[in-house]
């Protein structure tokens, strides 16, 4: 049964990925050009999860008492802790890494079988990683948003991960009996969900749009992870020469100079960097190689500089385009 | 005259808590001020929508700048409103952003937030304050608060959880409601998505 559902999600998104940017045009927001199939999608999924996932959740919420649920998710956040621990050293993070195992070492002894989380109150702290992350910090961009069935917000990037590589790092695919197997990965699914509940309801609340709100979300979490959210800029990612800028201009702006000026002021701005830093998934992509420039940009202007924590090939792209990064320097407008 | 010694130290004391307090003290401040009243109070625990209402009211609000956590929301379309749309589109935008902070503060159950040391320099007028909400058995969630410094003292424009700021995540939505509906559009789909908050929440029972 998961097999044949697995083979389905695969074919979806190959579905997604291939078939469907055929009718990109279906979508009006430039960051998301499979809007059209993602809509659907979420749609689908929105059904699934009111019909079935969310009762569940609720139910188990209801009937569970608080110390139970804690239990179960410590239990599975303690198995998915060796992964984490894999794509940390993957990404070079050897100490969140050591960390990671040390965890796994003392959850599954002292807290027997990982259903107490000791190892936070001793100070280790529970990171969240994953291979897309992992191939994120490499410098791989995370192509187009992808909604996938059932697993919901994804992108090209992370759904293949998702669906090629991370479940082998999952230890409950390796549980030998199918039958028992298949009821934790639904325990897990179910106890994921009702840990998610209150962010869920807030989510749609807030949002106008909810598929969007979701969207967006998500590409600003995902942004905010692969740099494990460190660094003054991650809040608004690679745009923060523009952004950050603009803001201040406004700010300034808003203090001191009468309203006609503000719009302009604001206007001129945002204007000039309006198309390249609004859609998400282009931003994302160009993260690589806007820093370089964007340093040297800033680094006389304000006094916290954007320093981006960027993985190995870092030093070899610089190695390589030496020349490029002088050349971008000193092309680059001086704001 | 000891009144009026009284009445100076007074006056003192309010002029410093607005205005002289460094950015990051402030938000512990006002976090460990709203935290303490969560603690003692069962009914805002319970839910109940009036008094966190009130409390947000009270003792957050003041230090929020909606004009520009609207303008930042809106983005490049901000300077196609008139004074009057924005200032619209300001109160129907503060009216979802305060209910969505007072439905996050009624999820609040004794997660320990840790308050991060301040990266910024003396003279900066725009930090971001960096906290961190602990709890065991889940990483722990960041909510960030980008500050800046106005004649009223330091004001929250942006509020960032896990990596998400809160107001730049409608930006791609409100672009989309622009360009098809014009900034009255937004407005008209603003007002709509509020009332449709309010009718629920009114006819239950406070």
């Amino acid at each position: 049964m998961m097999i044949i559902l697995r083979r389905f999600f695969g074919l979806s998104l190959l579905a997604a990925l291939v078939g469907l940017s055929g009718c990109a045009t279906t979508g009006g927001t430039p960051g998301d050009p499979l809007e059209g199939y993602n809509r659907a999608m979420f749609g689908f999924n929105d059904g699934l999860d009111r019909a079935i996932i969310k009762p569940l959740a609720s139910g188990y919420k209801t009937v569970m008492p608080e110390f139970a649920r804690t239990g179960v998710t410590n239990f599975f956040a303690n198995l998915g802790d060796l992964w984490i621990g894999v794509n940390n050293i993957l990404q070079g993070k050897v100490g969140a890494g050591a960390s990671d195992f040390g965890r796994f070492a003392m959850n599954t002894t002292v807290g027997i079988l990982g259903l107490f989380d000791v190892a936070s109150n001793a100070g280790l702290e529970k990171h969240n990683e994953d291979f897309g992350q992992t191939l994120g910090r490499w410098g791989v961009g995370s192509g187009a948003y992808v909604v996938l069935p059932i697993l919901g917000p994804s992108d090209v990037r992370d759904g293949l991960s998702r669906l090629v590589v991370d479940w082998h790092g999952d230890p409950l695919w390796y549980v030998g009996n199918i039958p028992t197997r298949n009821e934790l990965i639904g325990v897990r699914a179910v106890s994921d969900r009702a840990g998610l509940l209150d962010v869920s309801r807030m989510a749609e609340e807030a949002a106008l749009d909810h598929y969007a709100y979701v969207r967006d979300a998500y590409l600003q979490r995902r942004r905010s992870l692969i740099h494990d959210g460190d660094g003054p800029s991650e809040a608004n990612p690679p745009k923060t020469s523009d952004t950050g800028e603009s803001k201040d201009t406004a700010a300034r702006a808003g203090n001191e100079l009468p309203p006609a000026q503000i719009t302009t002021q604001w206007g001129e701005r945002i204007v000039t960097s309006a198309d390249e830093e609004l859609t998400p998934a282009k931003e994302f992509s160009e993260a690589q190689a806007q820093p370089v420039a964007a340093r040297q940009d800033t680094s006389g202007v304000t006094g916290s500089v954007y320093e981006p924590r960027i993985p190995f090939n870092y030093e070899a792209l610089l190695a390589v385009s030496g020349e490029l990064r002088t050349e971008l320097a000193r092309t680059s407008p001086r704001p | 005259m000891k009144l009026f010694f009284a009445l100076c130290f007074f006056l003192f004391a309010v002029a410093v808590s607005a205005q002289d307090l460094a950015p990051d003290a402030q938000v512990k401040k006002i976090t460990n001020e709203v935290i303490e009243i969560i603690k003692r109070d069962k009914d805002i625990q319970a839910g109940n929508q009036k008094k966190i209402n009130e409390l947000v009211d009270a003792k957050v609000l003041p230090h929020f700048n909606f004009s520009r956590m609207t303008a930042l929301a809106v983005g490049r379309n901000w300077p196609k409103a008139s004074a009057d749309q924005q200032k619209i589109l300001t109160g129907e935008f503060r009216t979802l952003l305060v209910r969505t902070y007072s439905s996050a503060l009624s999820t609040y159950k004794n997660q320990v937030i840790e308050f991060k040391p301040l990266r910024a320099a003396a003279a900066d007028t725009d930090v971001m304050v960096r906290t961190q909400v602990k709890q065991a058995g889940t990483e722990p969630i960041s909510i960030d608060y980008g500050m800046e410094k106005t004649p009223g003292g330091w004001k929250v424009y942006d509020v960032v959880v896990g990596g998400v700021s809160l107001v730049t995540n409608y930006r791609e939505t409100f672009n989309a409601e622009i360009r098809d509906g014009g900034v009255d559009g937004l407005i008209k789909s603003l007002e709509s998505k509020n009332r449709s908050l309010e009718t629920p929440a009114g006819s239950k029972p406070k």
